[in-house]
């Protein structure tokens, strides 16, 4: 007869999580607040350089409070595959991503209008847990005052109706109108994507 | 078109319940920044099983020194000189090796070097309030710093954070990334902060208390706090050699 270990399957419980705070760019991006000699740069800042491969792409966008105010201290990060769908992440087990493409990037909110910018490349497609290709999506983090656990969501493109169609995410959605929350609107390497925090026009975030 | 073979690893869901609650309105700046419909949940992907890798090579020689990382050649911060030391570990109680964790704080009279922070007490012009750490072979980290100062916030008509050094955490995947505030054992401005009653369980607060280790502390220099650090865990630990196909 095998052992069996009683309890739980896992012992430990997760540290919770806290707020970010208004002053998260302290920690995060200090060059950005005026805190200057500590860090060479700050990280994230710098996705692509001339050799990556793909489309090269701008993402920009502002995440907007429930009253319809841009949020001007929030900090996004984002996650995302080559343009051959790698990642570049020891945890990448089908190869070796773009060595020229960081796959993560860190914005701080401009702190007068809002907005955050990403120079990145357009993501390639990358397997859901049954094979099935998922269509091109970025995935985000956001965190900042008031938000107490990271919000997590993704960016997918309104130019690629066709992968947009048949991604296995979409399929678990019961509200179809909710799709449209995370397509980046535009094309031809420029987008823009709002996110909404709350309201009607909330943007889906997931539990992933 | 379903014949590819699972995933590697799944991390175990989130228990929402333990962490704060989105819409907490004691904390104010809450009750418009809380989503109001349901998350969608999905079993994890490659999306979310890996994550960005920082090496030690970023980190420089002062960047886990709070104390010295701003500070004027020859000079310190002011306050009091506490090193804080930990582990990281998954739910598993598995180390959580080589992820970057980034550290920030008010100085020892609670003021941020931040534009917008306008409390009257004064910059301390050695103190910056950022520092960085990579975590060793075995999840071990430590940094040192001075003891921030409680500070005064606009919420309620007289509230105060606690004694506080905000946290963030990459894990080895996207799904881990975290971020936390560290206390400090016995201040009595904790249980009172509308911040970390947003947490409903009195266990996942103690959590968040970081012990005075006195055996640790260094004689007529400084003491040292002990806060160890939990990560999701995982089905499956993608790092042992088996990455494909467990």
């Amino acid at each position: 007869m095998t052992n069996v270990t009683p309890g739980p399957l896992y012992p430990f419980k997760e540290s919770p999580s806290q707020t970010a705070g208004p002053y998260v760019h302290i920690g995060l991006t200090p060059n950005f607040c005026g805190i200057e000699g500590v860090y060479d740069q700050d990280l994230g800042i710098a996705m692509v350089n001339d050799k990556t491969s793909g489309e090269h792409i701008t993402v920009e966008g502002r995440v907007f409070d429930g009253a319809g105010t841009p949020l001007k201290d929030v900090l996004v990060e984002i996650w995302q595959a080559d343009a051959d769908g790698l990642y570049n992440s020891p945890a990448e087990p089908r190869g070796t991503a773009d060595p020229a493409f960081t796959g993560w990037g860190r914005c701080a909110a401009d702190q007068t209008t809002g907005h955050f910018r990403f120079e990145t490349i357009k993501p390639g497609r990358v397997p859901f847990t049954d094979g099935r290709l998922q269509a091109p999506h970025i995935n985000i983090w956001i965190v900042a005052r008031g938000i107490n656990l990271g919000l997590n969501t993704r960016i997918y493109f309104e130019d690629e109706a066709d992968a947009n169609a048949a991604d296995p995410v979409f399929e678990r959605f019961e509200h179809k109108d909710r799709v449209a929350t995370l397509l980046a609107k535009g094309g031809n390497g420029k987008y823009s994507h709002d996110i909404h925090l709350q309201g009607p026009q909330e943007t889906v975030f997931f539990d992933i | 078109m379903k014949n590819s073979r699972p995933q590697a690893a799944n991390y175990f869901p989130r228990d929402r319940a333990w962490h704060p609650q989105a819409y907490a309105p004691g904390y104010k700046s809450s009750v418009l920044r809380a989503p109001q419909r349901p998350l969608i949940a999905f079993a994890n992907t490659l999306s979310e099983t890996t994550g960005p890798a920082f090496g030690h090579d970023l980190i420089g020689p002062l960047d886990n020194d709070l104390t010295l990382n701003f500070a004027q050649p020859g000079m310190s911060a002011i306050g009091e000189r506490v090193v804080v030391q930990g582990r990281v570990m998954d739910e598993r109680g598995q180390p959580v090796p080589n992820v970057l964790l980034e550290f920030w704080q008010a100085n020892a009279g609670g003021r941020y070097r931040h534009k917008k922070d306008n409390y009257l007490a004064p910059l301390d012009p050695n103190f910056g309030g950022c520092g960085r750490t990579v975590t060793g072979d075995d999840g071990t980290y430590a940094f040192r710093t001075v003891r921030p100062g409680p500070y005064p916030w606009p919420n309620g008509p007289n509230d105060w954070r606690p004694a506080h050094i905000h946290i963030s955490v990459f894990g080895q995947a996207f799904a881990q990334r975290l971020i936390t505030q560290m206390y400090f054992e016995g201040d009595p401005l904790i249980p009172r902060c509308p911040i970390v009653r947003t947490i409903n369980d009195p266990a996942a607060i103690d959590m968040l208390v970081a012990r005075l280790d006195m055996d640790a502390s260094a004689p007529m220099d400084s003491l040292t706090y002990r806060f160890d650090i939990v990560l999701r865990g995982s089905r499956s630990t993608l790092f042992e050699n088996r990455l494909e196909g467990n």
